[in-house]
């Protein structure tokens, strides 16, 4: 089992019932290969930095989930299928990354980053 | 009139540099986000590009992970590849 981390973009077009769905479909298919959703954040509406798709914005839903090796083909498959799905990455995250994002999601850690400007 | 020839005559003092360090390694700071756009901003210029390391300091190790990060949002649409006036 590792740990990664998927960010994807859905079209703006979606409703926010879609929006629901399709966050519970990928959840489940993480489930289903044994995997564990640790922590989903859909970050909503944003405006993209440049035009994808003839788009300029995006919905964006970040989700970090462990699985095994063999299941990001898979996701990867199923992503790639969907209409809705402007673009995804797959990151694997390690060990101080796993710590970056818990802390961060604890409410900690924004004091390195004030410190660094 | 005297003083200010003096003033030209003795050499201009230059090596009053600051030592630059590597914020990473300073502050401890171990991975580096690329869902976190506005720190990763403090290493681009204005059309986007990566600084480089003889300006920011960074050590070859947080360098390579920054490029990384930045490579990383620009492919998520979080940065741009290229622009104008980014700041």
């Amino acid at each position: 089992m590792n740990n990664y981390e998927l960010m994807v973009i859905f079209t703006p077009i979606l409703s926010e019932e879609e929006f629901k769905a399709s966050q519970k479909k990928y959840s489940d298919l993480v489930v289903e290969a044994g995997g564990e959703v640790v922590h989903s954040n859909p970050w909503g509406l944003k405006s993209l930095a440049y035009p994808v798709q003839k788009k300029t914005t995006g919905i964006y839903w970040v989700v970090e989930f462990t699985a095994a090796s063999d299941f990001n083909e898979k996701l990867k498959i199923q992503m790639l299928r969907d209409e809705q799905i402007m673009r995804h990455m797959i990151t694997k995250l390690d060990k101080n990354a796993v710590e970056y994002n818990y802390v961060k999601r604890n409410g900690g850690f924004k004091n390195h980053e004030k410190a660094t400007v | 009139m005297a003083k200010t020839d003096i003033k030209y005559l003795t050499a201009a003092k230059q090596d009053t540099q600051k030592k630059k360090y590597c914020r990473f390694k300073k502050y401890g700071i171990k991975y580096v986000d690329y869902k976190d756009v506005d720190f990763l901003k403090k290493f681009l210029n204005e059309q986007g590009k990566v600084l480089p390391r003889r300006l920011t300091g960074n050590s070859l190790k947080y360098q390579r992970k920054v490029g990384d990060a930045v490579k990383k949002a620009r492919q998520m649409a979080l940065l741009p590849f290229v622009t104008d006036l980014m700041k």
